[in-house]
């Protein structure tokens, strides 16, 4: 039987409220979000938290709107909600495509995209989702809220650089004009397992230039979950076949898995170039069809 | 602490620590036992109870996350005497052996039907995919929740399966 240790727990009734928590209770208290990470990690003890700060009542968290040319997403937004959501998927199909293989249905119900980001899993598909997207996220503190990029927020496994006193409040993408696509690739040994390799990639074309390209990657060890050197080789680069398989060859060398149980460290590195090409080839059809939110293409 | 939950339509008020699970203070504080303790690590989904309006492990959510908030358990699902149509689906379709899993698959199905009332049996696999069943091969599971579909559509569902 697997229980948490004792723990003591308030109820933040606002923002400002959960920060004052935070700020009283020092850094052995935690949010709790969903808890679907949090709680299993308190029942296996591997998490110890002195004071829970329940910010489940926050609705004002709970959103997503197009504002400012902004999809902006709530940190309380429920992964059900992301995958529900017309906007996200029209917009950037690749976090439909995350969603669908995040978890199962009923962990999706309750888990929260903000905590998914704050408990900063190596292997986490939203991370490589906002780092492929160039995402922003805002930070609230007792002193206001300030932004980092997607590239910035994670200090390494199960590190962010959200302060013990701040609260993860929105993620924001922009929206750019033009021919832009997303997608996501994930391979998992079964349903609601993590992955054990995935990749996404983001473009944005002029012609059949690539004028920008993004891309995640998670669970292979790949700074910031992105693929920083793949993104330059592809920046100006013409959008074809071969240019992708440059950009796979090129994430896969500048990633560091590991082996463990879901695999050899050599499997993952093939994963990260196969699946960066196959989440490439994907975000074009998507950029050639009818936006985003295009209807699958040929994989 | 001291929360209340409204369990099933009625509200029960009891003193809990704040770690305690929800599925423990459903089985042990409420003695609703038709909840399953399973896996406990939110993989099996015989937890799986209605948090207001949609499921969720409650192996996985602290009881103190439900203050103030409504649950439905397996003991909620009949009406008026009446098994719910996929209670009767379950029992026509032969969609469980052991019966350990069955409270969570049927929570899940309900909250499926009332947000897709003619589900494909793609979308009840997909539907059920978070929860386990060592039994039933999940084929007569599918077969139990399109038969409440047809049920609540009006439609004289075929019966049994002969032999």
């Amino acid at each position: 039987m697997q229980v948490p240790a004792y723990v003591e727990y308030e109820k933040a009734a606002s923002v400002e409220h959960a920060i004052a928590l935070l700020t009283r209770f020092g850094p052995e208290a935690r949010i709790l979000a969903g808890g679907h990470s949090l709680i299993p990690m308190m029942k296996l003890r591997l998490a110890q938290p002195e004071t829970l700060i329940d910010i489940n009542g926050l609705s004002e968290l709970c959103y997503l709107r197009v504002t400012d040319g902004q999809l902006r997403i709530g940190a309380l937004t429920r992964h059900a909600q992301l995958l529900d959501s017309a906007a996200a998927g029209e917009h950037f199909a690749i976090l439909h495509d995350a969603e669908r293989v995040i978890a199962d249905p009923i962990v999706r119900n309750w888990g929260t995209v903000g905590g998914s980001l704050c408990q900063a899993d190596p292997s986490e598909d939203l991370s490589a989702a906002f780092a492929a997207l160039k995402a922003t996220m805002v930070i609230q503190g007792p002193g206001g809220s300030r932004t980092v990029s997607a590239r910035e927020f994670h200090t390494g496994p199960y590190e962010t650089v959200v302060a013990p006193h701040e609260l993860l409040t929105e993620i924001r993408i922009t929206i750019r004009p033009g021919a832009g696509g997303s997608a996501y690739e994930k391979v998992g040994r079964r349903v609601g397992d993590w992955p054990v390799g995935a990749a996404g990639a983001a473009i944005w074309l002029a012609g059949d230039t690539i004028a920008e390209a993004g891309i995640g990657l998670t669970a292979v060890g790949a700074p910031h979950f992105a693929a920083a050197e793949a993104e330059d080789f592809l920046n100006g680069a013409p959008a074809t076949e071969a240019s992708f398989a440059q950009a796979g060859q090129i994430a896969a060398e500048h990633c560091q898995p590991s082996s463990d149980q879901r695999g050899p460290a050599d499997y993952k590195r093939h994963l990260a170039r196969e699946l960066t090409v196959r989440a490439l080839r994907r975000a074009l059809a998507r950029a050639k069809g009818a936006g985003q939110g295009a209807p699958e293409a040929s994989r | 602490m001291q929360i209340t939950v409204n369990v099933n339509g009625a509200d029960y008020t009891r003193e809990v620590e704040a770690r305690l699970l929800l599925i423990h203070f459903l089985r042990d504080d409420l003695g609703l036992t038709g909840s399953h303790w399973g896996c406990d690590t939110s993989n099996c989904g015989a937890c799986v109870v209605w948090l207001d309006d949609t499921p969720v492990k409650s192996c996985t959510v602290l009881a103190a996350m439900a203050d103030g908030h409504r649950v439905r358990t397996v003991e909620g699902l009949a009406a008026g005497g009446e098994l719910d149509p996929v209670q009767q689906g379950f029992a026509e379709c032969h969609g469980l052996q052991c019966g350990f899993c069955t409270p969570g698959m049927m929570l899940t199905a309900r909250w499926l039907l009332d947000r897709n009332p003619d589900p494909s049996p793609e979308e009840i696999r997909e539907a059920l995919s978070g929860q386990i069943c060592r039994c039933t091969g999940y084929e007569n599971i599918v077969r139990s929740v399109l038969w409440a579909a047809k049920q609540e559509a009006g439609q004289q569902p075929a019966t049994r399966q002969p032999g």
